[in-house]
């Protein structure tokens, strides 16, 4: 069976989670994908970021790195060496796509600015990827993805409106610009295959994340509000929210949009009272009366265990969820049913649960294979995919190029 | 405002069948210039209602929600129930290049117009199809708004305060995130068509689509069997000792996102903080004269970790988020203000870069201003070249490219089929 991306090559100078999950999706679907990197100055999710494997910083050992880097090749290469620029223009000339996520500048510098890539390759879809764009007063100004998630309005709208706002967890917004950096990528391959031109994308993350947030600013523009962080209420719907279940720190969800929901709701609670109560009877009257029906479904979730209490409450047809632990997503049964989950064994981690795609192809399913060691496919990359010769590769690896 | 369509998709069509859990998709394939055509019920799609609403007053051309996701649309209206209407629609879907829909599994089915039916008349169609949890499985019938499908992910469970309750962002989320994977789905099944001649189905879970969101949780729980535990707004997991980081600080006029990090730049970051503050003389007794360069957060104890960031908290609660982010740049420390809606609409970053583009609303008689698009393309420029349609905006226009006549779309008005 041919892969949607079966012969499509890409080449990743990219570190940490925002270029290498771009890559990790193509490589799903088929592209050859080369992660370069250099034990000089590993990736960063092989050296800063926990997990690592019995709690030891390796950089094979690094969970993290593995789960955003499935089905890749690893190759090293010191692009601050001053003979590796041969090396990266033979590495670009054989690229379909290039993805970076430098900081602005970065690559310029190192001789592999869009410009002289170009020149190399005209037909090459280059993805830059950065926090703030490649351009504008504040194109140097740094900071991690955990952090960039609050300059683009996602940690002020997270938390209870009397409360500070709260994190997101991790660098989310990295996730939304892998999204589309993605789209954006598959758009320029295929317009580079029917028109023979390349295409260079300046991917500025906070400008990706705006669009997560747009209705906030829209309001702002139109009606001059600042939305405020609402806990988990829904200026439409009531019941809306995690109501506390049986256990410690269980919750399940509930999202009440219509009458007929809740009066559905009001039958699996065994209390059909509940929807005669003139309090409750209508939408605007249960947001009216909100922090007493919260209280009342509260009074009866918290002696309910929390996913049978969704799975009732789903037969019958009210929108409802366990809040699911990460490790419960690993048995979670729609994602088994979806094969979401691939464990795989890794050398050093041992037995690996990998992440693929979250959409399927009827005609083409994607694949995953086991993330790559630090520089493992050395040998194989230069000598047979650039097609170095032996005295060439010996060389590069004496002078510590190919480190 | 109309503008020509230009961009790296500008050859193709789409017909979008989607309510909110699929609308971004669309807009997102109308950026890079596909022709996008929202197929609605007759009177409109019904998240035309969905608040906050233009000058605060609900009508179904004022919703903000709906204007900003469905730009760069065209709007017909269509009655899939109706014989005549499914026989429109299987025309419509002859000429299409994708269809992306987000009914529930088996709606277009039973109504004889699903993939299976109509792949027959279009063997090339790319079909996505946008659900909360995916069209096949043993939750493909569960209905899932935002906040079911963010506590379905997992994500929900890491966010919030240790002692509190799970927390969802305040703006929908999931519906985002299904539709950012359905445009990409949509290419990827495209760039298969272009090799082969084949299209296929597209079949997008919302659920799974915010896995990638859970950032190391999901590695953490693979390597340990334990999960982390949500933090309010610190940071767990990136310390070998468990330790926790703090994320936000309050300062004059809001709050502040910095955080001591490990690493090259990490390091660097925090000794530019450290310096900052000794400049102010900020800089407690017991904090002084250290090597900053070498403090590692990853391997650093608790009460280190405390103890730095107690003197940095006192410090940033002085200052204010201008303040911080002009010093931040100056200085490589690594943060950002937490923004709300409008420093984002009034940040010059996004002004110099053009973001805001004005878009004049026939409807409202008014300009809002839009992102001018997700990204910069050196050639194929993405952007917005229309606003969102009204209700039958393009029922003329888009049926006589069928062949129908200003008459038969007036007769067919007249049967209620659009």
């Amino acid at each position: 069976m041919t892969l949607p991306l079966e012969g499509v090559r890409v080449v990743e100078f990219a570190a940490y989670a925002a270029g290498p999950m771009v890559g990790k999706y193509l490589a799903n679907f088929g592209a050859t994908v080369v992660h370069v990197e250099s034990r000089t100055r590993p990736d960063g999710l092989r050296t800063n970021y926990p997990p690592f494997k019995d709690n030891r910083p390796d950089p094979d050992a690094a969970g993290w790195f593995a789960f955003c880097n499935d089905t890749k090749y690893s190759v090293t290469l010191n692009l601050k060496h001053p003979r590796a620029r041969p090396v990266a223009e033979r590495l670009v000339r054989w690229a379909d796509v290039l993805i970076e996520n430098y900081a602005p500048g970065v690559m310029a510098r190192l001789g592999l600015g869009y410009e002289a890539v170009r020149a190399h390759n005209p037909r090459i879809v280059y993805l830059s990827s950065c926090n703030m764009g490649q351009t504008g007063p504040r194109a140097a100004q740094k900071g991690f993805g955990s952090q960039l998630t609050s300059q683009a309005g996602f940690t002020h709208l997270t938390g209870d409106p009397k409360d500070e706002p709260m994190l997101l967890f991790g660098p989310y917004i990295d996730f939304v610009a892998v999204g589309f950096g993605l789209v954006a990528v598959l758009a320029g391959l295929d317009y580079s295959r029917r028109t023979g031109r390349g295409v260079y994308i300046d991917l500025s993350q906070y400008e990706a994340g705006v669009h997560f947030v747009l209705p906030a600013v829209l309001d702002y523009e139109a009606n001059g509000r600042i939305l405020q962080r609402a806990g988990n209420r829904s200026p439409h719907a009531a019941p809306h929210g995690v109501y506390p279940c049986r256990g410690e720190d269980r919750w399940c969800a509930i999202a009440v949009e219509e009458d007929a929901q809740w009066q559905a709701l009001c039958r699996v609670a065994g209390h059909p009272e509940w929807a005669a109560d003139p309090r409750f009877d209508t939408a605007t009257a249960r947001k009216q009366h909100e922090e007493e029906l919260d209280a009342l479904v509260e009074g009866w979730t918290r002696q309910q265990e929390a996913g049978q209490l969704a799975e009732a409450l789903q037969a019958a047809g009210v929108p409802a969820a366990p809040v699911q632990r990460t490790s419960e997503l690993f048995a979670d049964p729609q994602l088994r049913h979806r094969d979401t989950w691939r464990q795989l064994a890794h050398p050093v981690l041992g037995s690996f649960h990998y992440l693929a795609p979250p959409f399927s192809l009827s005609e083409s399913p994607a694949r995953v294979s086991r993330s790559p060691l630090v520089g493992e496919h050395n040998n194989w990359f230069y000598r047979e995919v650039l097609e170095l010769s032996e005295e060439e590769v010996e060389e590069l690896e004496a002078e510590g190029v190919l480190r | 405002m109309v503008r020509e369509a230009s961009g790296l998709l500008a050859s193709y069509r789409v017909l979008d069948l989607t309510d909110e859990a699929g609308w971004f998709c669309g807009r997102l394939l109308g950026d890079l210039g596909a022709d996008v055509v929202k197929v609605e019920p007759p009177g409109g799609d019904p998240g035309r209602w969905r608040g906050p609403f233009y000058r605060d007053e609900p009508h179904p051309e004022r919703s903000l929600p709906w204007l900003a996701y469905n730009a760069n649309k065209r709007g017909i209206t269509l009655a899939l129930e109706s014989p005549r209407g499914r026989e429109l629609f299987a025309r419509l879907v002859a000429r299409a290049d994708f269809v992306v829909e987000s009914y529930p599994p088996g709606f277009l089915e039973d109504l004889g117009v699903g993939y299976p039916q109509l792949r027959e008349h279009n063997p090339r169609l790319v079909w996505v199809s946008v659900t909360p949890f995916g069209r096949t499985g043993p939750r493909s019938r569960w209905r899932g708004p935002d906040l079911v499908v963010m506590a379905a992910s997992g994500l929900l469970h890491l966010v919030g305060s240790p002692d509190g309750p799970p927390l969802r962002v305040s703006l929908p989320q999931a519906p985002l995130w299904g539709s950012l994977y359905a445009a990409a789905g949509a290419l990827v099944a495209h760039v298969y068509r272009q090799r082969t001649g084949r299209g296929q189905l597209v079949d997008v879970s919302a659920q799974a689509s915010l896995l990638s969101a859970l950032a190391n949780a999901p590695a953490y729980c693979s390597l340990f069997g334990k999960d982390l535990r949500r933090a309010g707004n610190h940071m767990v997991g990136r310390n070998v000792h468990g330790a926790r980081v703090r994320a936000v600080y309050r300062c004059r006029d809001g709050y502040i996102n910095f955080i001591l990090y490990s690493g090259e730049a990490g390091r660097h970051s925090n000794a530019a903080l450290v310096r900052w503050m000794e400049e102010c003389g900020a800089l407690p007794e017991t904090l002084r004269g250290r090597d900053w360069e070498a403090f590692d957060v990853v391997t650093a104890t608790q009460e280190e970790i405390d103890e730095l960031e107690q003197a940095i908290a006192a410090f940033l609660a002085e200052r204010t988020k201008a303040e911080f982010t002009e010093e931040a740049l100056r200085r490589g420390i690594l943060g950002y203000p937490v923004a709300d809606p409008r420093d984002i609409r009034e940040d010059p970053q996004l002004e110099a870069r053009g973001f805001w583009e004005p878009v004049y609303h026939p409807g409202l008689e008014a300009t809002l201003h839009y992102p001018r698009g997700f990204a910069r393309f050196s050639n194929g420029a993405a952007g917005i070249r229309r606003p969102a349609p009204r209700v039958g905006e393009h029922n003329v226009e888009v049926y006589g490219e069928l062949g129908l006549s200003p008459e038969d779309v007036e007769r067919l008005r007249a049967e209620g089929v659009v």
